[in-house]
């Protein structure tokens, strides 16, 4: 089927290196021995049935909850509480009421420059105005986000994030809670940001087809598998089982229409989402170069 | 379509869940029990007068007019004060500090205990006790400690605002949204940007609407402690001439206080909306 799974991958060129990683809450494991990489650059798409862990895999790369075990190193170095050298949008909850659009985008170099972002204040002010020009916000920068829709104030959270330039981006189902239309359109403000700044980012979505569209890589995150732990067994948890590089595809204008677009979506879907077409654990698709996963002896059986 | 016209017409102007009174039947049927109720007093204002002209109990609008006018543009025959300006000057004054105080200290305490579990631990089992003490019954313990001056008073306004305010202000906090305080840090805040740089200029207008809310509980100890033990006030001035039994006095000070509580109560609204224009619609 495909090659042999390369057994570890060298951390030092990578933006993310995960592994090992589990987490419980109480006795119930929800991440199951995740290993993974990201090279700089990569747009990284994560998938996986609802409640498989996918926002719990964020938020240990985050720092805002720590692994039960395993590390995780950002830039080769382990991470620790959230800073800013982790970006994050959030599905809600990314932006402060309390100020305007324009000083929502600027209040990361306020916070950072402290006395120093006086002396900077007018050229801050014309990048952060130039990245919401970018996103067409050019017009409401003295605006509240109450006063915008749900697409506006996403755009205005990823100029938010944006501005400090994060060695990642993290995206928790950014588009989540949008109409079909303005997500698409939401879809082609995000590539264009991305194409232009060549930021890594990992984006979280339940979303598979948005996941292939916008992705240059896309890791599949499900608790539907089989091991020789046996079915029952009872410290299971989600692994990666799946890993595609979709760059070619990614973000073409006619990917849509395309039957190698729709196949692929159809293949992640059973390897990922179906609960009766469960792979092994050595059947793995983890095909990506930069693919790589320790198993132990007793889920492999030998 | 049938349906809809029908069930326009059948909607009642007054009676039943489905009423809807119009915009004029709003201001009339408002105004109403105000009517009713100077019509009786009037009624019997009147009544009584027909018996004995020298009723005290129930005096005429006109006797009211001439007590407010000698209160309040007359200079007293002792000190030479216009009274009324003088009672309302040191009580806003009394109220003023102590509610600015319990707003300002409500809003520190609260903050920390809201956001940081530590000081939560700490702190809120006593401040929880602090706020069942029925504040009048430590009003004697403070005349004694601070004086029968104004200390005692601004303190009790104070000891009786500032629970309130402070439980408010910290069940505020606690709601920040996880998501909101890492996308803050991600923003590179510190732990103290996030609590007064992030958090505390969001609970400003939530300040605001507290301090509101515990305005009336603050004039009642204001009027509390200036009965017993004061020398200006208008809680001190109708309790004083309530030994001559002036109702005369004792309505139109009592009114007074009603307009500067609801004076008071709309400002900071109007101040809360010009302040915060993205507050209101937060919430909607
Ligand atoms: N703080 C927590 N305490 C206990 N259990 C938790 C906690 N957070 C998450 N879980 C559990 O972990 C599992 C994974 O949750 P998570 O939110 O990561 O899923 P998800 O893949 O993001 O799902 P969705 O697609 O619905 O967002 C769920 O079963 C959830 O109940
Ligand atoms: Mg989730």
């Amino acid at each position: 089927m495909t090659g042999p799974i390369p057994r570890s991958s060298d951390p030092k060129d990578k933006v993310l290196y995960v592994e090992n990683v589990c987490k419980a809450y109480g006795g119930k494991v929800v991440l199951d021995d995740v290993d993974l990489s990201v090279r700089s650059g990569e747009f990284c798409g994560v998938v996986g049935p609802s409640g498989c862990g996918k926002s719990t895999l964020l938020r240990l790369i985050l720092g805002a909850e720590e692994p039960t075990s395993g590390r995780i190193l950002l830039d080769n170095e382990p991470v620790g509480p959230p800073d800013p050298k982790r970006g994050i949008v959030y599905q809600k909850y990314s932006l402060f009421p309390h100020l305007t659009v324009l000083d929502n985008v600027l209040l990361g170099k306020r916070l950072t420059l402290d006395f120093a972002f006086r002396r900077q204040a007018a050229a801050l002010t014309e990048e952060a105005m130039a990245l919401l020009k970018q996103m067409r916000l050019e017009g409401d920068a003295a605006k509240y986000p109450h006063q915008l829709s749900g697409g506006m104030q996403q755009r205005v959270a990823i100029a938010q994030a944006m501005v400090m330039r994060p060695s990642i981006l993290l995206m928790d189902e950014p588009f989540g809670a949008l109409d079909p239309g303005t997500r698409e359109d939401m879809q082609v403000h995000l590539l264009e940001a991305w194409e232009k700044s060549k930021m890594t980012v990992f984006f979280v979505t339940h979303d598979l087809p948005e996941a292939v569209y916008l992705a240059t890589r896309v890791l599949v995150l499900t608790q539907f598998y089989r091991d020789e732990r046996g079915d029952g067994y009872p410290g299971r948890g989600a692994k990666v089982v799946g890993d595609y590089d979709v760059a070619h595809l990614s973000g073409s204008t006619d990917l849509k229409r395309r039957a190698e677009y729709a196949d692929l979506v159809q293949t992640i879907r059973q390897d990922g989402f179906e609960p009766e077409a469960r792979r092994h654990v050595n059947d793995f698709n983890l095909k990506h170069p930069d693919s790589w996963r320790s198993l132990r002896p007793e889920e492999s059986g030998g | 379509m049938a349906n809809g016209v029908e069930r326009r017409r059948a909607e009642p102007g007054f009676w039943g869940v489905h009423a809807r009174p119009g915009s004029r039947a709003r201001w009339l049927l408002g105004a109403l029990p105000f009517v009713l109720v100077m019509g009786v007093y009037l009624g019997a204002s009147f009544v009584r007068r027909l018996d004995n002209p020298q009723d005290k109990l129930l005096p005429s609008p006109a006797q009211m007019l001439q007590a407010g006018r000698r209160m309040a543009f007359e200079p007293d025959r002792r000190t030479g004060d216009k009274l009324l300006w003088l009672d309302t000057r040191s009580s806003l004054k009394r109220l003023a500090i102590g509610v600015s105080a319990a707003a300002a200290a409500g809003l520190l305490l609260g903050l920390n205990l809201g956001l940081l579990p530590g000081i939560n631990v700490l702190l809120q089992p006593i401040v929880t006790m602090g706020s069942i003490i029925p504040p009048l019954a430590l009003l004697p313990i403070l005349f004694i400690v601070f004086g029968v001056d104004e200390l005692s008073k601004v303190v009790l306004i104070f000891v009786g605002t500032f629970p309130v305010i402070t439980r408010g202000i910290m069940l505020e906090a606690r709601r920040t949204p996880r998501e909101q305080i890492v996308k803050a840090l991600t923003l590179g805040a510190s732990q103290l940007e996030v609590i007064y740089r992030i958090v505390m200029p969001q609970l400003l207008p939530r300040l605001l609407e507290a301090v509101r809310l515990s305005l009336g509980g603050a004039w009642l100890f204001l009027i509390a402690s200036e009965a017993i033990a004061s020398e200006s006030g208008l809680g001190y001035r109708i309790f004083l001439v309530r030994r001559y039994m002036a109702m005369d006095v004792i309505i139109p000070y009592a009114m007074w206080i009603t307009a500067l509580g609801f004076g008071m109560d709309w400002g900071l609204k109007k101040l809360i909306a010009r302040l915060y224009p993205w507050y209101s619609s937060e919430d909607s």
